[in-house]
């Protein structure tokens, strides 16, 4: 499972935020679907995504025996390799692209590969309809965010909810978000290494890390 | 989850990391330390932070050292320095906790990781949400509150007057004493947990009822609630009917999910099996 509906934000703010990820239908055609599982990430890293993760494991990762030495050089590249590899059960796989661009010709090549399994688009409404009508496909089935509804406030600004929401099995906690917004707002941490943070926290490899650093960008200079 | 008190050095790391805020650094013995009713179990700490196998005496003395001089100790934000964290064996109701709120944890009723089931990610396949039909998921919980499951029964007491359908296979459905009333299990209704769904079918004539009802409880229980709306869209790709009922019903709809229709039957099916199915569209 990805979680990636209630992406908080404005259609216009999900420009750089497609999420595409595959899933077999149990009982349905899950028979030999790790291996398409696999293909389908292996067309996902071809076209450059932000994230990607299956089985519970990311491309950005934590680990179970760090080194003390990382602490002045942690790896902040996503590895993309060890989740195509660590597909180990049957399940979501999917990627995130920062563009309709990217989204569409890795749409596209799915299309073309033609895997048998159901692939979704989790982005605004009308970028994912614009995503299948560029590869000659139409929507079959259509699940609409109606938003949060919080009458007792007890959620914080857009900003950190942009920003925590894209886990969206909620293991970015917004207190974390602050933190990281806050270190790079002090100068202790680059916006590569405060995205990279919170993205090590999402196990299902679909936090934007491109999004993520816009809005930290943005955040550096006006809270 | 318990920290281990002979391993913590009381770095806070963990303190912010936690989404439910029921880590804090208990000034008595210095020591983070977890509220055990707040905690969902949701493994965010264990799992999420790295972990380092420092020895927890010489880490405290050196922070020992740089408090005493006032100086700024900036380690990595996501570290654990000491690997103090214990995920224990839970049992019930408690384990109810893990299995609602750890995205790894696979539930039971469903065969699958998550809250939910596989709603209409696999409706071009499963059928679930035929046209002229509407699916609810309404999320309880997240972003970053979480929720009872006496909340919860709320919600579900108050769809079951409507008479809608609960989806059978979902984890709350699994959970109820009737789905009829819409009941859950009486032990559960006080644990904690980091998130939940429900999923219920009507047809397109009851979306006003039952989105006011989801609406008029959100706001007696004090959490988040979230819902999405599905629908089958027709042989071009359109939706004419759910997209322009909840316009007309004020309701706004930025992101959606959209099944591309490109999955198909490859199972070997057994005789007498998936008939239905087979009218899959691509």
């Amino acid at each position: 499972m990805t979680n990636t509906l209630h992406r908080y934000g404005k259609a216009p703010d999900f420009s750089d935020d497609y999420v595409v990820f595959a899933m077999p239908s149990k009982g349905n055609n899950d028979e030999g679907s790790l291996e398409k599982l696999k293909t389908f990430l292996t067309i996902c890293a071809r076209h450059n995504p932000s994230n990607m993760g299956a089985s519970g494991q990311s491309s950005y990762r934590p680990s179970r025996s760090l080194n003390p030495g990382v602490h002045w050089s942690r790896d902040l590249s996503p590895d993309f390799k060890t989740v195509i590899d660590g597909v180990k059960k049957t399940g979501t796989a999917g990627a995130v692209f920062n563009s309709k661009e990217k989204a569409v010709a890795c749409l596209q090549e799915v299309v073309d590969q033609d895997l048998g399994l159901s692939v979704n688009i989790s982005t605004s409404v009308e970028g994912a309809k614009e995503a299948g009508e560029a590869c000659g496909i139409h929507r079959h089935s259509v699940e609409y965010s109606l938003g949060f509804s919080d009458p007792h406030d007890r959620l914080p600004r857009g900003q950190l909810l942009e920003l925590a929401t894209m886990c969206g099995h909620g293991m970015v906690a917004f207190s974390f978000a602050q933190k990281m917004v806050d270190m790079v707002r002090e100068g202790r941490r680059t916006p590569e290494q405060a995205v990279a943070t919170l993205s090590r926290f999402c196990p299902c490899g679909v936090y934007n890390p491109s999004r993520a650093m816009r809005l930290i960008e943005a955040a550096r200079t006006h809270q | 989850m318990q920290i281990d008190p002979k391993k913590c050095v009381a770095c806070s790391n963990c303190v912010p990391v936690c989404p439910m805020g029921a880590i804090y650094v208990d000034p008595a013995f210095n020591r983070a330390t977890i509220n055990y009713d707040e905690c969902v179990e949701c493994g965010t700490c264990f799992r999420g932070m790295s972990q380092e196998h420092l020895n927890p005496t010489l880490v405290r003395a050196v922070r020992g050292v740089a408090k005493l001089f006032r100086f700024r100790f900036d380690p990595e934000p996501d570290v654990c320095p000491t690997g103090a964290f214990v995920m224990e064996d839970l049992e019930w109701p408690r384990i109810a906790r893990r299995v609602f709120s750890d995205p790894l944890v696979e539930h039971e009723s469903t065969g699958i990781t998550g809250r939910g089931t596989e709603e209409v990610k696999t409706n071009d396949v499963a059928q679930r949400v035929s046209v002229g039909a509407v699916g609810y998921v309404i999320a309880f919980g997240r972003p970053g509150t979480g929720v009872r499951f006496h909340q919860i029964q709320t919600m579900t007491m108050a769809l079951a007057e409507c008479g809608v359908m609960f989806e059978p296979k979902n984890p709350i459905s699994h959970l109820m004493l009737d789905t009829r009333t819409g009941a859950l299990k009486e032990d559960l209704l006080n644990e904690k947990i980091l998130s939940a769904i429900v999923e219920i079918k009507t047809t397109t004539a009851e979306v006003e009822r039952v989105l006011s009802t989801v609406m008029e409880v959100s706001g007696k229980i004090d959490t988040v609630v979230a819902v999405g709306v599905s629908t089958r869209c027709d042989e071009n790709g359109e939706d004419d009917l759910l997209a322009p009922l909840l316009s007309e019903l004020g309701y706004s709809f930025e992101r959606a999910k959209t099944n591309m229709g490109l999955g198909r039957i490859t199972n070997v099916q057994k005789e007498g099996q998936g008939d239905q199915h087979l009218a899959s569209v691509r």
